[in-house]
């Protein structure tokens, strides 16, 4: 198998797409002549031509709406939002209309259409421009939202986001797009909707993750290792549909989890994912469900404040122990 | 009047405005007696006043051309062919409705149609209209995407960016602004800085024209012009319908920011009677046939209305169908 970054996988699972399906058009800010502003677009211009990779005014609410009814009529458009950052003034369209057009009008129209966008914070971008607002859509029914830790998923995944008959929001991070892993060349390689990986067995407590936080969380079970505490790490894939029994069962099994999300803590998805491991394995718990997190700030510019407002290995560590020994 | 009615469009066609708009006022004060019944809940928009626009519009439109609109579009549905006893049914919140009863007045849609949708965020339609279009032209099909829209809409900012998207890519989008000079209860001059909407495509460079919202036949002719021309040319096209609504915003709302004077002056432009009497005076029907026409249309929405209350209420378990596939 070969071994490709994040960013290149994304870049062929759209090429194997509009390879397999004339219907599937690419448009978003630079997304054409300049190839993305995370190059996550480079030579699509010069294969698939201008009328089906565009790019477009800098109108975030149109991009996704012109999508919504261009998937109305029967494409099924990949449309690029530059950041998740500028998701939100795109959000009456991805909420009022592309979660909503297949329920409202009866079940009469379908929304195949996904929105790609980088996100995440550390970087030193700032306020603006380092959120991680993943929690936002997955709140809202009506969406598929993803979000990929690895090279391999992030093609699979969008991959079957682009061939999924429902809107998906599909999220990247933008400190993963150098990470490097296998990628298998299958062209029909899809990874399903719903379905979590346990990227490492353990014993000791569950470290439930997505995305980044996926990875941080293999950084801190290797080191956890070391010191004889056993992690296993769930990576959810997909943030809706969201795999509970995968992470309850794991749950069930260690006894303990951890939650580790990039976005803010209150009313972050952590807090979701907590209910539904007591709720579904209260009687096997041995201590309470824990979550490490965002800082509730916006995010400072300076790195030595920055560092703080995100997870690391070490709060992740921090917290693993303070599950095993009871401090808590 | 300059120009005979006969000289544009054949007996039959002129009898097919009247009724269509007069089912589509039969069918509104349907709806109001049925809000205030509690058959009809939610929010409720009539349409009564701008029937010429709706059925004028639609019949210069060709059947494959997508029709999209606001929250105020029972009589565009019906006009585009949807059963009028199918959207009462929806009105009503029932499994037979056109939406099964999930999207209410403000949500109609039937593909089949082609009409592809009520949209109730003011505005919304704009993006959906310009993406349809799009895809007919990716698709290599002739057909245009109808945006419809109130003049409360044209200072969303996705106005003006779909007026810019459409022209910049060149897409077959014919928007039709039904200016009847009130967002809910702040008139046209008091949120617009130019308040003539049709002239605010200049700077997109879209051609544009306004045309008398109260005469189907004028509407019905500069929708027709302008289709064509959309077609011909693959570029959209504003047209600025100037009409009015004779009930409050919505059935909560007693308009009572408008005049008894200003209301009066509108209801002599009455569009049905108006015209009914242009019918008569050249002939093309007489007042019997006018008054025919007229029970025919409250005997349909009495049915209508029958058929509603008769029909199920959706079963419980359909809350959770339809949202993803």
């Amino acid at each position: 198998m070969p071994e490709m970054t994040y960013r290149d996988a994304l870049n062929l699972a759209l090429k194997e797409e509009m390879r397999h399906d004339p219907s599937v058009v690419v448009w978003g800010e630079d997304v054409a002549l300049y190839e993305g502003s995370f190059k996550v677009t480079r030579g699509l211009l010069a294969e698939f031509g201008e009328e089906r990779v565009r790019d477009t005014p800098i109108s975030e609410n149109t991009i996704v709406g012109v999508a919504v009814g261009a998937a109305m009529g029967g494409l099924r458009p990949v449309a690029e939002l530059m950041t998740v950052n500028f998701a939100l003034l795109a959000m009456d369209q991805i909420i009022n209309h592309m979660a909503k057009a297949r329920s409202m009008f009866g079940g009469q129209t379908t929304i195949p259409m996904t929105v790609r966008m980088p996100g995440g914070g550390g970087s030193q971008l700032a306020a603006q421009h380092s959120q991680s607002l993943e929690t936002y859509f997955m709140h809202c029914p009506g969406l598929r939202v993803a979000y990929p830790a690895t090279p391999a998923d992030a093609k699979g995944l969008l991959k079957t986001a682009i061939r999924d008959n429902n809107p998906t929001i599909f999220l990247e991070h933008e400190l993963l797009y150098n990470s490097k892993g296998e990628v298998p060349e299958d062209p029909e390689f899809l990874v399903p909707f719903g379905r979590a990986a346990v990227m490492r067995e353990g014993r000791d407590v569950t470290l439930v993750a997505y995305a980044r936080m996926s990875i941080l969380a293999l950084q801190a079970a290797a080191d956890l290792e070391k010191e004889g505490i056993s992690c296993e790490v769930i990576d959810l894939r997909t943030l809706a549909p969201l795999d509970t029994e995968t992470f309850v069962a794991s749950a069930r099994k260690t006894g303990r989890a951890v939650v580790v999300e990039e976005c803010w803590e209150t009313a972050g998805l952590g807090g979701e994912i907590a209910y539904r491991i007591h709720r579904g394995c209260f009687d096997a718990l041995l201590a309470p469900v824990q979550r490490v997190a965002g800082l509730d700030v916006p995010m400072p510019y300076s790195r030595q404040l920055e560092r703080l407002c995100i997870p690391r290995p070490e709060t992740i560590i921090t917290a693993v122990r303070d599950v095993v020994s009871g401090r808590y | 009047m300059d120009v005979t009615l006969r000289g544009v469009l054949p007996d039959r066609e002129l009898l097919r405005f009247y009724e269509q708009m007069v089912l589509c006022r039969e069918f509104e004060e349907a709806c109001a007696e049925q809000y205030a019944k509690g058959q009809i809940t939610g929010f409720l928009h009539l349409y009564s006043g701008q029937e010429a626009v709706a059925v004028g519009a639609t019949a210069g439109l060709h059947r494959d051309d997508y029709i999209l609109s606001a929250y105020r579009e029972h009589a565009q549905a019906i006009v585009r062919g949807a059963e009028p006893k199918r959207v009462m049914a929806e009105l009503f919140g029932r499994a037979t409705g056109v939406c099964k009863g999930k999207g209410g007045s403000m949500h109609l849609f039937d593909p089949t149609l082609n009409f592809m949708g009520g949209y109730a965020i003011v505005g919304g339609q704009f993006p959906v209209a310009v993406g349809l279009a799009f895809a007919a032209k990716y698709r290599g099909e002739t057909r245009l995407a109808a945006c419809f829209f109130g003049d409360g809409a044209v200072n969303q900012g996705n106005f003006h960016e779909g007026l810019n998207w459409s022209r910049l890519w060149e897409l077959p989008v014919l928007f039709v602004c039904e200016n009847n000079f009130y967002g809910i209860g702040t008139e046209v001059h008091r949120s617009s800085a130019v308040p003539d909407i049709h002239k605010r495509t200049c700077g997109y460079d879209i051609p544009s024209e306004k045309v008398d919202g109260m005469d189907v036949v004028a509407v019905y002719q500069a929708v027709k012009r302008a289709a064509d021309w959309v077609r011909e040319h693959g570029r959209p096209y504003l047209i600025e319908a100037v009409t009015y609504r004779f009930r409050g915003h919505s059935m909560a709302d007693p308009a009572k920011y408008r005049s008894p004077a200003e209301h009066e002056i509108w209801k002599a432009r009455d569009p049905i009677p108006n015209f009914g009497r242009r019918l008569v005076a050249e002939g093309v029907a007489s007042q019997g046939q006018l008054d025919g026409i007229g029970e025919k249309a409250r005997s349909l929405v009495a049915e209508a209305v029958t058929f509603a209350e008769e029909s199920p209420w959706p079963a419980d378990d359909e809350v959770y169908e339809d949202i993803y596939v």
